[in-house]
């Protein structure tokens, strides 16, 4: 059974009597455990399709039309009260910048507790953090204790991406969308979150949607991935075929633009 | 502790230089003190005696330092004005009456301007928060006086609902006291109010910006529960700044207000003084405000570390 | 599509209103402001006296017109003592920085947290009662602030390109601080210089009210309000008109000052 199918989804921006098409008509499905990549330059519109399917939208931005399936429901028109009860509960999302997506002034527990708060109303307090303190083991934070009662300010940056990611996974999600996660991590904590999401799929069966700038992290975490490019689906396919027969010229360039290690050795 | 300690330090480093600023402008201003006191018509003989046993032939800086232990001490001299009258006794008078004026106007700027912040915030764009701008921009334009005059006008001579120039000490009936001060504290905290709404609302909108809000939103929190679970413990960091500037404003208004309402405060005391040019008053009450802005400026530097823990551990 | 800059617009009428008024009050006033008139003692508005009169029978309005022009000259001298003031410590703080620019802007910090009704005040009981003292008094009390925004503009500015590149032609210090700098700070300036008005026309409105400023036969708009609320029973419109032009003034700097900000942030 398909967890989510997106079709013709088109997104605008509009101010004014200015309208640009930011998303057009794009259209994929995800299956159950899946691990699906999305990849494209900044202001290809991949974010933002991203975002959408959330429910976050911008001042200015609005569907123009399409439709997303999600979980046997209809997520863009459905009423907004029952759009909320799937935010943070069956699908969540992680976001590229772990420094400042956190509530500074907020404890971490409660941070990670909140989806749990919102949207379990019979699960008790102490229920509560015992899940929490869960989901802080379960993305490897080694002293979860000490990092419940910790602020924002005294962790470092990949912590916070872990912290980040226990809050989404808090409910159980099946659909955890991942945004530019590992961008702005260095390179061997990047290594570290893509295992973990790997990890987190294998055993719990929660399907990834992971979203990059970067060919190669989108090659070692997922099987299947779409090329977007300019708010639409230029490619899409098993990695290898991308990789090894790029149909399409952007994705050529895509790939000539990763450095590799003969490449490097040459200059 | 280290932290307090230091803070505690600058604060009497900085008591001290205005003290000694404010002690040397007066001294070397023309004008003779015994002259004053005694009248245009006094022989030299008498005021070379009233000089001498009121201490102005000794150098500026033993008259600071003797006036500096006095004022420690809480004795400020006599007042020039008033005879075998201290400053001391005049402040004791006055004081209490200001310090309720100026609690009640903060009162009625808390009560009000948080809410109405909020709200507009809350609503920006909309309706309430387009009527609420448009009113608080002409309210800020109004000299807090003038509001006085007008309060005293429509409450005092029309209404009835007070009289005008009849204060009541707070010993003699504390109800009607608060009734009548009232309408001054209305006076002085109205375009505060006005001040902290604007200030309050920009700093959730600018708080609605950041990354955390955008979390916030994606775990299912409707508007209101991101603005009261999440973005005014964070907007609330800046108006507490803003609100020790306010209190040192409220002493400001209130200074001008109780001219208008005939209030017996510290600011009709001070006015009285400079018109009398009663130099031991003017000193003493500039440092009577000079160390409560101090002392505030401190109590919200502690303050902030309560509510911001990202200072704790740097500080 | 440009959008109509609405507070700006309102400003500039409001207090383009009030200052024609004001200069037109130096050469004509509909009666003399100052003859005194026992048959119209107090009178209310009328088409003959659009204000009313005042206690001695004399024109509101053309006292008005008057006591504006006194008190917006006070407030355009304050506010140039004030930037000239401000700008040579601002730029000689921001530019040079070091141990001057620390103790300079402490002190700077102690006087902008005091109330500068207060500090005028006192400055006014050592110099006395008076036009000229009021300006100075009021003006010293502004270098403060206006110190701080160009030393912050100067601290921002200092390390620029079109700095570095103006030092590599050989451009001595002065030169650089007045020549290549300073004209790059107008628009902040006259935001500055819009709110230092406002609050200089209420300073010495209080300060008049208070007996303290502008002294008879000279008048100013705060003290025809001081002299107005003894016959405030008998003559509201004595206090009213003065007062509502203050406020007049004031609205208008203050949505010149709003519109500045929102040009600039609009780029």
């Amino acid at each position: 059974m398909k967890l989510l199918e997106v079709k013709d989804l088109t997104i605008v921006f509009e101010e004014g009597r200015q309208r640009q098409t930011v998303v057009d008509h794009v259209g994929f499905s995800m299956d159950e455990g899946e691990i699906l990549g999305v990849v494209g330059e900044s202001g290809s519109g991949k974010s933002m399709m991203a975002h959408c399917l959330m429910g976050l939208y911008k001042p200015h931005e609005r569907v123009a039309e399409g439709s997303v399936l999600f979980d046997g429901q209809s997520l863009l028109d459905m009423p907004a009260e029952a759009r909320r009860q799937v935010q943070g509960n069956t699908m969540s999302i992680v976001f590229q910048e772990p420094m400042t997506s956190l509530n500074p002034v907020k404890k971490i527990g409660p941070q990670v507790e909140e989806s749990l708060y919102i949207h379990r109303k019979d699960v008790g307090k102490q229920e509560r953090r015992e899940l929490a303190l869960k989901a802080l083991q379960d993305v490897e934070l080694p002293n979860a204790r000490e990092v419940y009662d910790s602020y924002p300010h005294e962790l470092s940056g990949g912590m916070r991406q872990r912290v980040m990611i226990a809050s989404a996974i808090v409910c159980r999600p099946k659909l955890l969308i991942a945004d530019e996660a590992t961008t702005a991590l260095d390179v061997t904590i990047q290594a570290q979150i893509i295992r973990l999401l790997r990890k987190l799929n294998a055993s719990t069966g929660m399907s990834v949607l992971f979203i990059s700038h970067n060919l190669r992290v989108i090659q070692e975490i997922c099987s299947r991935a779409i090329v977007m490019w300019q708010g639409q689906i230029v490619e899409e396919g098993t990695v290898e075929e991308i990789f090894r027969r790029p149909q399409e010229d952007y994705t050529k360039r895509l790939i000539a633009a990763i450095p590799t290690r003969r490449k490097r050795r040459g200059f | 502790m280290k932290y307090v300690l230091k803070k505690v330090i600058t604060l009497i480093i900085t008591l001290l230089c205005i003290s000694a600023i404010t002690f040397g402008a007066f001294s070397v201003i023309p004008g003779d003190a015994a002259v004053s006191k005694l009248g245009v018509n006094a022989s030299p003989q008498q005021v070379e005696e009233l000089r001498e046993e009121m201490g102005l032939n000794d150098p500026i800086p033993v008259r600071y330092l003797s006036w500096l232990s006095g004022a420690v001490r809480g004795d400020f001299g006599d007042s020039y004005q008033y005879d075998n009258t201290t400053v001391a006794s005049l402040l004791a008078d006055r004081l209490p009456v200001t310090a309720l004026l100026a609690a009640m106007s903060f009162l009625m700027i808390l009560a009000l301007s948080l809410p109405l912040g909020i709200l507009s915030a809350r609503f920006s764009g909309k309706w309430p928060d387009i009527g609420i701008n448009l009113a608080t921009q002409v309210v800020m334009a109004i000299p807090s006086f003038f509001l006085g005059i007008i309060l005293t006008y429509v409450f005092g001579l029309v209404l009835h609902w007070f009289q005008p120039g009849q204060f009541v000490q707070p010993w003699e009936d504390l109800g009607a006291c608060l009734g009548y001060l009232a309408f001054p504290a209305a006076a002085v905290a109205l375009p505060k109010i006005a001040m902290v709404v604007k200030f309050l609302r920009g700093s959730v909108l600018a708080e609605m910006q950041k990354d955390y809000v955008r979390t916030a939103y994606s775990r299912g929190n409707t508007k209101g529960m991101v603005l009261y679970r999440h973005v005014l413990r964070n907007a609330f960091i800046p108006v507490i700044t803003f609100l020790a500037l306010v209190i040192a404003e409220i002493l400001a208004g209130s200074i001008i207000v109780e001219q208008v309402f005939s209030v017996p405060g510290v600011g009709r005391l001070l006015i009285t003084a400079i018109l009398n040019r009663d130099y031991p008053v003017v000193q003493a009450v500039v440092m009577y405000v000079t160390a409560l802005v101090v002392v505030i400026n401190f109590l919200v530097d502690l303050l902030y570390q309560a509510v911001d823990p990202r200072i704790k551990t740097s500080g | 599509m440009k959008r109509w800059n609405y507070s700006l617009l309102a400003g500039c009428i409001l207090s383009g209103a009030v200052l024609a008024l004001a200069l037109v009050g130096q050469f004509w006033t509909p009666y003399d402001p100052t003859a005194m008139d026992a048959s119209v003692r107090n009178a209310a508005p009328s088409l003959a006296h659009l204000c009313g009169t005042d206690n001695f029978g004399r024109d509101i309005f053309s006292r008005i017109m008057n006591g504006a022009f006194t008190t917006c000259f006070v407030a355009i001298c304050t506010v140039l003592i004030g930037a000239v003031g401000g700008t040579l410590v601002g730029a000689v703080t921001g530019y040079f920085g070091g141990p001057l620019d620390n103790v300079v802007m402490r002190v700077n910090d102690v006087l902008l947290s005091f109330p500068s009704v207060l500090l005028a005040l006192v400055l006014v009981s050592l110099m006395g009662p008076g036009t000229a003292n009021i300006i100075a008094a009021l003006g010293i009390l502004f270098i403060p602030s206006f110190a701080r925004i160009v030393r912050g503009e100067y601290l921002r500015l200092k390390n620029q390109d079109f700095v570095w590149s103006a030092r590599i032609m050989g451009a001595g210090n002065l030169r650089i601080m007045f020549v290549h700098i300073l004209p790059n700070l107008f628009v902040s300036m006259l935001t500055t210089a819009a709110v230092g008005f406002n609050n200089a026309v209420l300073a010495e409105a209080s300060m008049s009210y208070l007996g303290l400023g502008v002294q008879p036969p000279e008048t100013s708009l705060g003290r025809m309000l001081y002299e107005a609320q003894t016959y405030l029973f008998n003559a509201p419109w004595y206090a009213i008109f003065p007062g509502v032009t203050i406020i007049i003034i004031v609205l208008g700097f203050s949505l010149i000052s709003e519109g500045l900000r929102e040009r600039e942030s609009r780029g």
